[in-house]
């Protein structure tokens, strides 16, 4: 069998630390454990990330870059705004059942552990790919008169804090359905909210 | 080349116009040495050969004729409508310029008449002016005013026969080539997002709250400086976008916004790209940007 490509032993350094982190908190999980349960020297796994905190940035880049991916997919579809936060909705939704290591890293690790990243992610850099494409979502909606012109902060706050606060009480097992459920209603008060009058 | 270059005739023939323009010229510090090679034989305001009614009675030719003012067919001087004074002199020329924004795309007076009223060879973006069919003779030079120096730059270009790189609206490209925000002192805020919120002061870029048209309109405003010292922007206000056809817009000093996001990018800027490097640079808090020049209680 081929040796591992050194791009390939990093992504399954960041797949093992995103679970851990996910899971156990930033603080808890150290570089020895994730060392460790990737069967590689705490030594080698230097080599890879200077830090623990470059991990940590390097993490959060990775999942604003497949966050970006997905919503330019959809901003360039040929939908309606209300079809398109419904297929945000979904998206979103999909990928915190799917993968809801990503989901809990996002609310959990960087949101939650701001001191960590504020040497290395000023601001919006390390999440830019995402909060770009969220951008371009609101201003073309307002361009073609389906949004509500308003501040962008207050739009934004609304859709993502409201995602966010439905995956954390759905990771919460609170949730009486599953999350896929609320997808209509969810994209239904978003639009409402939003919607040009 | 000129037969004559040492006196290069010239008919300076005005439109529909508030003047401004002329006044312009007649702020270039170098007029003095312009008037010793050059010979009006009909001007509005400097001495000259022919009045008004002697121009038009003898429709002369020229080496360069200067049109000033919007067109419209019907608007008369010295008895004689426009639709039959321009031609008649135009086709009697070697150069034509369309001086200023009126002349070359129908400018502010076009706002009262839009279906009446264009530039001389361009109607807003439109070749639909009344010398349309002599185009290759003439120079754009739209601004509002166009600066000085962009009219004797022309002259001495066409004086001493060399070739004008000429931009889609026949814009000398050497003074146009460049947008307004090159070479402008607020770069540093631009680059930093950083804005301005009021006009006259030293400090921030006017992009995002004062609708600057810099980064889209093109002109040397920043570089071929206005009475040698400054420019709008320079002194605090923010450019119009004076030198396009789409001038005058309207709600000059506000930035149209959807979303807090500015609806017009700069010129050749896709929006994902302007985005994600403002996004960056406003993640950073430069205080050296964000404090007063000269701190006015230090």
């Amino acid at each position: 069998m081929a040796r591992p490509t050194k791009e390939e032993r990093k992504i399954s350094i960041m797949t093992k630390a995103l679970e851990l982190f996910s899971k156990e908190g930033f603080y808890q999980t150290t570089m020895p454990t994730i060392a460790e349960k990737i069967g590689m020297s705490v030594g080698n796994l230097y080599n890879y990330f200077t830090s623990k905190e470059m991990l940590a940035k390097d993490l959060i880049l990775y999942i604003a870059n497949i966050l970006g991916e997905e919503i330019r997919k959809i901003n360039e579809s040929p939908m309606s705004t209300q079809e398109k936060i419904e297929a945000i909705v979904h998206m979103y939704f999909r990928i915190a059942q799917d993968r809801p290591e990503t989901i809990e890293y996002f609310l959990r690790v960087y949101l939650s552990n701001r001191e960590v990243f504020q040497n290395c992610c000023e601001g919006m850099i390390c999440v830019s790919a995402f909060v770009t494409e969220m951008m371009i979502f609101f201003e073309e909606g307002v361009r073609c008169g389906e949004l509500r012109d308003q501040d962008f902060f207050s739009a934004f706050g609304l859709f993502m804090g409201y995602l966010g606060g439905m995956v954390f009480i759905n990771g919460e097992k609170i949730l009486p359905k599953p999350l896929e459920s609320y997808e209509h209603s969810i994209s239904e008060n978003i639009y409402y909210a939003l919607k040009s009058r | 080349m000129l037969s004559n270059p040492a006196r290069v005739k010239i008919i300076w023939l005005q439109g529909i116009t508030c003047n401004g323009n002329t006044h312009s010229f007649l702020n270039d510090p170098a007029l003095g040495n312009f008037l010793e090679s050059a010979e009006f034989i009909h001007h509005p305001l400097l001495p000259c050969k022919n009045t008004l009614k002697e121009l038009v009675k003898k429709l002369p030719k020229s080496d360069i004729l200067i049109f000033e003012g919007a067109y419209s067919a019907s608007f008369e001087r010295a008895g004689m409508a426009m639709e039959t004074l321009l031609p008649a002199l135009a086709s009697k020329t070697s150069h034509i310029i369309s001086l200023g924004s009126c002349a070359s795309f129908g400018g502010i007076f076009k706002e009262g008449n839009p279906d009446q009223i264009s530039g001389i060879v361009f109607d807003k973006e439109e070749e639909k002016g009344p010398l349309r069919a002599m185009r290759e003779k003439v120079i754009t030079l739209s601004g509002c005013p166009a600066h000085p120096k962009w009219l004797s730059f022309v002259i001495d270009m066409i004086v001493s026969g060399k070739k004008i790189a000429l931009d889609e609206y026949r814009r000398p490209k050497e003074l146009y080539g460049y947008l307004v925000h090159n070479g402008c002192l607020r770069n540093e805020y631009f680059e930093w997002k950083v804005d301005s919120h009021h006009f006259g002061t030293k400090e921030g870029c006017l992009y995002y709250a004062q609708g600057c048209q810099g980064p889209f309109t093109h002109g040397s405003c920043n570089k071929i400086l206005w009475n040698e010292v400054s420019s709008k922007t320079r002194s605090g206000t923010p450019c119009v976008g004076c030198t396009e056809p789409t001038f005058p817009k309207s709600n000059l000093f506000s930035t149209k916004t959807y979303m807090s996001i500015p609806s017009e990018m700069p010129l050749g800027i896709p929006k994902r790209s302007y985005l994600a490097l403002a996004g960056a640079a406003k993640s950073f808090h430069i205080k050296r940007l964000e404090e007063r020049l000269i701190d006015d209680n230090a």
